[in-house]
């Protein structure tokens, strides 16, 4: 096991050092020099200059690159030219906005979509699998700012029971926030639920038909336990890829939701800094966004091998 | 009372007729065979005792153990019943066992769900079965998981879930068909050795007439879901009088009479060939380990000769074979065929393809279920330069599907149009169209049943006849091969350990091992004797 999880970590790094430098070097051979493609056209030769000089386009990009990572390394992500602010703290601060959002929305799709995919799939072909199934067609097929928009003006318009939008802020206190991001959260975990109920429901139904449910049934499990002690956990082996998939989608994919609920959240920020041309802050976030996804796939690596024996043992 | 009474059983599923008018009944440490071909509903007839049937299943009739009449009992009885009264082994030990939990766990579970008593004392009980099943302690703890099982070892994981609890009656699917010969000795003597030491009662279902033969105190055959002769062992083999059983007997030890081989001249030589495998390393500044699959292999197999190769699981036989169709580099040794080396690295030598042709056993899977039979058949067409066309082709046809008993407007059909006996026949056809100086068939006859097997079996020696065929019959069918071959091949852990003619190396073999192995072949009793 110990062996097995040193050489994902290993894996782990050589992913993040690629990535950095494909990163790096994409933004490096965009046309023009990152001085004048940030202040644009009109931009005076002075200002060009003195950005140059800031941004230490003077030195080789071999170096540059070493401080970009360095800097990183030790929590220094450089200064947004637009906000004047440094990134670090512009990234800290979004983070405490999506990062609960991400993981409330992990949690509700997660406990939504695996029961009802186990529900759908021990009533195969009942009423209970077709209503199961007709509403994750519905959460698949739906936009989920669509549904941001009906339950705006469902519970937040008519009924009154949450806010439109906005963001009170941690120090406002923990529920609070919670109920400020309670909406969007089932915006972006409703999708999400549907595919995991899907996926859950189709791997557990390929589980049922294995010669070692019947073996239990033989031993005299009921169908229940059967598939509660023998069938859900093999199942959840493919399930656990997607979960992996999702989360880096609900971290930094929450863009159009944060726009409809006003949430200042990474999303956005990227959205933003895209637009002001401020690559310091976009080379940033994408870079942090990169490394939650390997490190969330390195974690699923991990989970694989606790549900799995065998991939403990091969490595 | 009987242990097991079953009377008038009828079950269809989804209306289709399954079982018709079954009966039989079991005695306390008594072993009841229930025999057939694929299809007759021996296995449905054991799934009905446990009421494990598939859905849409409908049942009628009797079935009683003891005193519960299982066909009307609730689901919360059958529960209590499955596992503690009834214990069941089934056919495929590779699947039949969780793969993300421990064989301890799975043991102790039959245990603990009948609340036969608590957790600690489960274990020690898990333990007890699992030694007693011949997993002891010191070399299989109760933390292992299955796949660090062999199958023989895994099919003694499932039978002591089945004996954990000791229950009076135990049901084995097709217990040793997914085996070993040798493994599958020592699993029967083990499943007799329960037997008599718990006093149980035993179903056994098996289309090993030889098997039941071996096992059995009396007999039940089955065909197209009816009983069709059921007796004592002895009686039975003495006096059958169905025209049914009478033709599984004679399909089971089906001799076929193959011509006069020609004088050796040498078409495959294999010469010193050595095939490994390099393993996953194992510490990081080590070399990583190299598996010898084959190891020094020398053969030659004659124009017109027929040569067996037999071995168990693992000996190297398949690897052998994919290196002699030219699948796969050898690191030492050379294979020649009509003197031209069989591997020719990417870009594989039509001229020696053309020479050889393959009929693998899955009659399910190796064929496209979107192509046509004459498109199937004519595949190996590619590896000629000018293959024949319009009616010469269809002529060509014509004659392969007529040569192994189809009609040519068979070749209009689709794949999922014939029986699996008919999908093998239509293999040799695409083996033969091209007239190969050699045919590999890689446990061809393994998947059919026993009186399909006797007609393939007699195609072959017809086409021996017709075409002066040379082939390497591979297969673990120790009967089989000793019908259909001149020659023989024994192999062991990548090593020839014994060749030499058919008929000798199986009356008087030479190597411990060709001992063993024909030792643990069950063999039909001679009839003619018994009569």
């Amino acid at each position: 096991m110990v062996r097995y999880a040193l050489k994902r970590l290993i894996s782990l790094v050589i992913s993040l050092a690629v990535a950095s430098l494909i990163i790096f070097f994409v933004i490096e051979i965009a046309p023009g020099d990152p001085a004048s493609f940030m202040l644009g056209i009109n931009a005076q030769p002075d200002t060009v200059a003195a950005l140059r000089e800031e941004l230490g386009l003077d030195t080789s990009k071999v170096q540059r690159y070493l401080n970009w990572i360095g800097g990183m390394l030790s929590g220094d992500f450089g200064t947004s030219y637009t906000y004047r602010t440094p990134v670090a703290q512009m990234i800290t601060d979004r983070l405490s906005v999506s990062l609960p959002l991400a993981i409330y929305g992990l949690l509700l799709s997660t406990l939504i979509g695996i029961p009802a995919g186990i529900f759908a799939a021990t009533r195969r072909g009942r009423a209970g699998d077709m209503a199961v199934m007709g509403a994750t067609q519905l959460g698949v097929a739906v936009p989920n700012f669509w549904f941001a928009m009906m339950l705006v003006l469902l519970f937040a318009i008519r009924l009154g029971w949450f806010g439109a939008g906005g963001f009170p802020g941690w120090a406002k206190g923990f529920w609070v926030c919670i109920h400020a991001l309670t909406l969007p959260a089932i915006c972006l975990a409703l999708p999400q639920a549907a595919i995991l109920a899907r996926v859950m429901r189709s791997s557990l139904l390929d589980v049922l038909g294995e010669d070692f449910m019947r073996t239990a049934r033989a031993k005299g499990l009921t169908l229940r336990q059967a598939v509660w002690r023998h069938g859900v956990r093999n199942a959840f082996i493919p399930v656990l890829t997607i979960i992996g998939l999702q989360i880096a989608f609900l971290l930094a994919g929450a863009i159009i939701i944060e726009q409809v609920f006003y949430l200042p959240g990474l999303g956005r920020l990227i959205f933003q800094s895209i637009n002001a041309r401020d690559l310091i802050v976009v080379e940033s976030v994408v870079m942090l966004l990169v490394f939650s996804v390997i490190l969330v796939n390195f974690l699923v690596d991990l989970a694989y091998a606790a549900v799995d024996p065998r991939l403990r043992s091969r490595e | 009372m009987s242990l097991l009474t079953i009377r008038n059983l009828n079950l269809s599923i989804h209306n289709a007729p399954i079982l018709s008018g079954v009966s039989l009944h079991i005695e306390p440490g008594e072993i009841v065979a229930v025999t057939g071909e694929s299809g007759s509903g021996k296995s449905m007839t054991a799934l009905a005792v446990m009421q494990l049937l598939p859905g849409g299943s409908q049942v009628s009739g009797q079935i009683e153990l003891g005193d519960l009449d299982v066909l009307n009992a609730g689901e919360d009885i059958l529960c209590g019943m499955r596992g503690n009264d009834v214990g069941m082994v089934f056919q495929e030990p590779m699947t039949a066992l969780n793969p993300v939990k421990t064989i301890g766990d799975q043991v102790a579970e039959t245990i603990l769900i009948h609340d036969a008593m608590d957790r600690a004392a489960a274990m020690v009980r898990a333990r007890d079965v699992l030694h007693r099943v011949g997993l002891p302690e010191d070399r299989f703890p109760l933390t292992r998981y299955p796949h660090e099982l062999s199958g023989g070892q895994r099919q003694r994981v499932v039978i002591a879930m089945a004996i954990a609890l000791r229950p009076k009656l135990l049901i084995a699917d097709e217990p040793t068909t997914a085996l070993d010969v040798t493994t599958q000795a020592q699993i029967l003597e083990l499943l007799k050795g329960l037997v008599r030491e718990f006093g149980m009662g035993m179903l056994m279902i098996t289309h090993d007439l030889a098997v039941v033969a071996d096992m059995a105190d009396r007999i039940t055959v089955m065909r197209h879901g009816e009983v069709v002769e059921a007796g004592p062992t002895q009686d039975l083999l003495a006096n059958m009088q169905h025209p049914y059983t009478k033709m599984l007997f004679e399909a089971s030890g089906h001799q076929v009479t193959l011509p006069e081989p020609p004088p050796p001249a040498p078409l495959l030589e294999v010469r010193n060939v050595v095939r490994t495998y390099r393993l996953p390393r194992t510490a990081l500044f080590r070399p990583p380990e190299h598996f010898r699959a084959v190891r020094d292999v020398s053969l030659v197999i004659n124009r017109g000769e027929r040569v067996g190769l037999v071995g168990e699981s693992g000996c190297g036989k398949s690897t052998l074979t994919r290196a002699i169709l030219g699948l796969e580099e050898v690191q030492a040794g050379e294979i020649l065929l009509d003197g031209e080396p069989v591997f020719s690295g990417q870009r594989p030598n039509l001229n020696v393809r053309r020479k050889m042709q393959v009929v693998f056993q899955d009659p399910f899977g190796s064929f496209n279920p979107r192509h046509r039979v004459d498109r199937l058949i004519t595949e190996p067409y590619y590896l000629l330069d000018n293959p024949p066309t319009g009616p010469a082709r269809r002529d060509a046809i014509a004659e392969a599907l007529t040569a192994v008993g189809l009609k040519p407007d068979d070749g209009q059909k689709y794949i999922h149009e014939f029986s699996g006996g008919q999908r093998q026949r239509i293999a040799i056809a695409r083996a033969l169209i091209i007239r190969p100086e050699m045919i590999l068939f890689d446990e061809a006859v393994s998947a059919l049943d026993v009186s399909v097997r006797a007609q393939v079996l007699d195609l072959l020696a017809d086409l021996c006849r017709a075409y002066n065929l040379t082939y390497l019959f591979i297969s673990h069918d120790l009967s089989v091969v000793r019908t259909v071959t001149d020659r023989v091949l024994v192999m062991q852990a990548g090593e020839i350990v014994e060749q030499g003619v058919t008929e000798q190396v199986f009356t008087t073999p030479a190597h411990p091992y060709t001992r063993e192995l024909i030792a643990a072949a069950p063999v039909l009793p001679d009839l003619k004797r018994a009569v």
